[in-house]
């Protein structure tokens, strides 16, 4: 199969896919009891009747579910969100307002989940019996067994609490509006210390353990021993035969893991109460506020449909064998 | 002007006295508060929004006609005098002559009038200016309410956030004003702070108006108010001093733990016009609680004290009513039902309900709405056991999933907590009047409740503005809902302001919380 098509195949895959997410999620948020009527009476102390119902006739709530649900697939089909019942602002612009915080989080954290986890398997993978094997499997352990929550609550107590290091939580220092970009930046970076952390727990235990895994099995094959005869030195079997060819399972995995690190992010931004998409997603679940809710959900599952399809020519150009087939 | 100045200069005298025990601080100009508060309000705009979310940094933004003391006694604000006509039938508001939007327009008795129709026609709370028929505008500072009848609620009602003064020549453009652009951007009210930046779910960045029409005040140059809405995280940033203050704090653990730190002030004083009272509410028209008897006999099951002292530990009052104990309606001399099992038990054998072979006579549920009511919920299924009534504790997802179940009637028993709003006629009429039994209302008579004297005080009480007669008819209420128990209440809410020591002077101790014009707040 040419690119071409293989590309054209994912994202129809991705495009159905899609529709599926949306019609899913509207059906299941629209079944639960309660809407987005209660919710603002609720955030008010008590709203009138009349209030009430002048709520869900502006918002179409008294509205059959079909038609409910036609019109709201047939705005997403010329890329309208909608308008957020709750925050009254388009749901467009909340989303694009968010959304830089959490790919900040999210791609630190994997940057630093993947390169710490590499070298830290690769460091495990050249001395098997090694102390560093050891601190390996031991990391990995614990972040596997920890939920993000926890260990985000544990540095909080240990660097906020008892050694105030860091900051509690946040993204910058509101007094700093109008300071330079460099300072706010600056700022930022010290602010996303600890979130970034926590996020990345859970993947440098997996990438580590990952990398060591599948360096291992890599070392033992024939070329390394081929490699090693002719005489090179063993950094370079190292890192330009056995690293490079043990990277596609790391590549797959990540990719895979997308959908996960941006659950996860949800999670981690709540407790550091970081003004992303995941404590948008939290208030707006809260909420009922519907159209928000489902923005959000279409995005990431577009961002998640996106990430896959590019691990895929990832894939394809660091393994000869796959463009082969 | 005399008369505003001498509130201050009285409101000054107050914190000073206040401040002997520490330090007898003169206030200062200038500096940067940073304090919390712990949702996205949707918007600014009191004047469409209820709720303290907005109310916080909406009664920075937009001043209102009058502000209260924490005697409850109505002090100038943008109105420099008032006067109620003889037969209550309308209240002459005098408007102080120098006073400015943040835009440079002077306000003007159009801008009361206006602000009062949008209020009445789009505030969640109708019965704030219900009887209001007209608002006249003899002059530019001069507005005329018309009432239908004496409307002892008003001047409550023309405080704080209540009645966000907003300005005609921005709302009145014809678009509808709950979804107005100027609620979240380039805000213009008359406030002591101008809005700098609302970033949702991040911050809500407000500095110094330089034309306040309050001489002298504000003393702070800007405040940052950060929104966190996690009580621990809160906690933490108060004690790591990353926050000076926090409204609002109601969460009996961090309360305690905050109370041991040397430099914070953690105060519970004020919040009684907000005055948020929680009860366990019975469904009156499920087949068993449509007994009154049942009713006492969980009452007398219940241990008041025990929930005070030990879910509460110690950081809550006692409400014996509906009505919030800071409130100069509150009645104390009500039945308590002090816990007593004995007679509990024979409530309930003589009104028919004996004990089945395992100690059980019935079964009923109890809901609650969001985390912080689950401890009591779950308090009531053994305590309630030991009367043989075998409680099932029913969880919601969510607030709209409660707010479903309770305002349909597909209830037993829940723990709710309700807000009085100021005066009776707003925020307690609501709970008991038979008119409000309305279906899919969350914090309407959802306990579906009647009583013809009992509507019949409430409509003599909000139509009346003898304090003696209202304060009569109010007792004669309270003794009639602690007998026939529609709700059996528990506490108001241990609302605390926490603020630094060091840092922060003055810090709001309104009726109001910190829902209440922060001008005299002032950085050490």
């Amino acid at each position: 199969m040419g690119f071409g098509q293989i590309l054209a195949k994912r994202v129809g895959y991705g495009l159905v896919l899609l529709i599926a997410v949306v019609v899913l999620n509207f059906t299941l948020i629209t079944i639960a009891p309660g809407d987005v009527a209660d919710a603002i009476a609720g955030d008010m102390g008590g709203a009138d009747a009349s209030v009430l119902v002048e709520i869900r006739q502006r918002y179409g709530l008294d509205q059959p579910f079909m038609s409910q649900l036609w019109r709201y697939l047939s705005s997403v089909a010329v890329m309208d969100l909608g308008y957020s019942y709750f925050y009254n602002t388009s749901v467009t612009e909340l989303i694009l307002q968010r959304l830089p915080a959490t790919l900040l989080l999210i791609f630190s954290s994997q940057i630093l989940a993947i390169s710490v986890g590499v070298l830290l398997g690769v460091m495990a993978a050249r001395k098997p019996n090694s102390l560093v094997n050891l601190c390996v499997t031991f990391l990995s352990l614990f972040g596997f067994a920890a939920p993000v929550f926890w260990t985000g609550i544990l540095l909080i107590i240990l660097f906020v609490s008892v050694h105030p290091v860091f900051p509690v939580g946040g993204m910058m220092n509101a007094a700093l509006i109008d300071a330079s970009f460099f300072e706010q930046s600056i700022n930022i970076a010290y602010h996303l210390v600890l979130p970034m952390v926590t996020l990345a727990s859970i993947y440098l235990a997996l990438y580590s353990r990952l990398t060591r895994a599948s360096m291992q099995e890599v070392l033992g094959s024939d070329y390394i021993r081929t490699a090693r005869a002719k005489g090179l030195r063993e950094n370079k079997v190292f890192y330009k035969h056995a690293l490079k060819n043990s990277l596609g399972p790391l590549v797959t995995v990540a990719g895979l893991q997308f959908s996960a690190v941006m659950s996860g992010a949800v999670v981690v931004e709540a407790v550091f109460n970081w003004p992303g998409l995941g404590t948008l997603a939290l208030q707006a679940i809260l909420a009922r506020d519907t159209p928000t809710i489902m923005g959000i959900l279409f995005f990431s599952s577009l961002v998640v449909i996106v990430v896959n399809i590019f691990t895929d020519l990832v894939l394809r150009m660091i393994d000869p064998r796959i463009r082969a087939e | 002007m005399k008369l505003a100045f001498k509130s201050l200069f009285a409101a000054t005298a107050v914190a000073a006295l206040m401040a002997t025990s520490a330090t007898a601080d003169e206030p200062k100009t200038g500096g940067t508060l940073t304090m919390a508060i712990q949702q996205t309000p949707r918007h600014l705009n009191p004047a469409v929004q209820s709720g303290t979310a907005t109310g916080v940094p909406g009664t920075q933004l937009f001043a209102s006609l009058l502000r209260y003391d924490e005697g409850w006694e109505p002090q100038p604000y943008l109105a420099e005098s008032w006067d109620v006509s003889a037969d209550g039938l309308s209240v002459t508001v005098n408007l102080v002559k120098d006073a400015v939007f943040h835009d440079g327009v002077p306000i003007t008795s159009e801008d009361v009038a206006f602000s009062i129709d949008t209020v009445k026609a789009n505030h969640p709370f109708k019965s704030m200016f219900a009887p209001v028929t007209e608002v006249a505008t003899p002059d530019a500072h001069t507005a005329v309410i018309k009432l239908s009848k004496p409307h002892p609620a008003l001047l409550l009602a023309m405080s704080s956030q209540l009645l966000a003064i907003i300005p005609k020549h921005v709302y009145g453009d014809g678009q509808d004003p709950k979804t107005h652009p100027a609620n979240s951007e380039n805000v213009v009210g008359s406030g002591p702070f101008k809005l700098v930046e609302f970033k949702k779910g991040e911050h809500v960045i407000l500095e110094r108006n330089e034309n306040y029409f309050m001489d002298g005040l504000p003393y702070l140059d800007r405040i940052v108010m950060r929104i966190m809405p996690d009580d621990s995280t809160r906690a933490i940033a108060l004690e790591s001093g990353e926050l000076q203050m926090s409204g609002f704090e109601s969460s009996p653990r961090n309360i305690v733990r905050l109370k041991k730190n040397a430099d914070l002030k953690v105060s519970n004083a004020g919040y009684a016009a907000i005055g948020p009272v929680n009860w366990l509410a019975f469904n009156t028209k499920a087949e068993k609680l449509s007994d009154p008897m049942v009713r006492k006999a969980i009452a007398y099951a219940v241990d008041r004290e025990f929930i005070n002292k030990a879910l509460n530990m110690g950081t809550a009052p006692t409400a014996l009513t509906g009505i919030h104990p800071g409130s100069p309606f509150y009645d104390e001399t009500v039945e308590a039902y002090d816990v007593d099992l004995a007679k509990a038990n024979q409530l309930l054998d003589a009104a028919g309900y004996n004990k089945g072979s395992d100690g059980m006579r019935f079964g009923l549920s109890i809901d609650y709405g969001w985390p912080a009511m689950k401890p009591y919920a779950e308090y009531m299924k053994p305590q309630l056991k030991k009367i043989g009534i075998d409680v099932t504790v029913r969880s919601s997802a969510d607030f709209p999933t409660w707010a479903k179940r309770i305002s349909t009637w597909d209830f037993d028993m829940t723990m709710d907590n309700v807000f009085n709003w100021g005066d009776p006629v707003i925020g307690v009429h609501r709970t008991y009047s038979s008119d409000n039994i309305k279906e899919g209302v969350i914090w309407s008579n959802t306990q579906q409740y009647s009583n013809d004297r009992v509507d019949a005080i409430m409509e003599e009480a909000g139509a009346t503005n003898d304090p003696a007669k209202r304060t009569a008819l109010y007792a004669e209420l309270q003794q009639i809902l602690a007998d026939e128990l529609p709700l059996y209440p528990i506490f108001a809410s241990p609302y605390h302001t926490v603020s630094s020591i060091s840092a922060v002077g003055n810090a709001s101790d309104s009726i109001w919380g910190t829902s209440t014009p922060l001008d005299r707040v002032y950085l050490k």
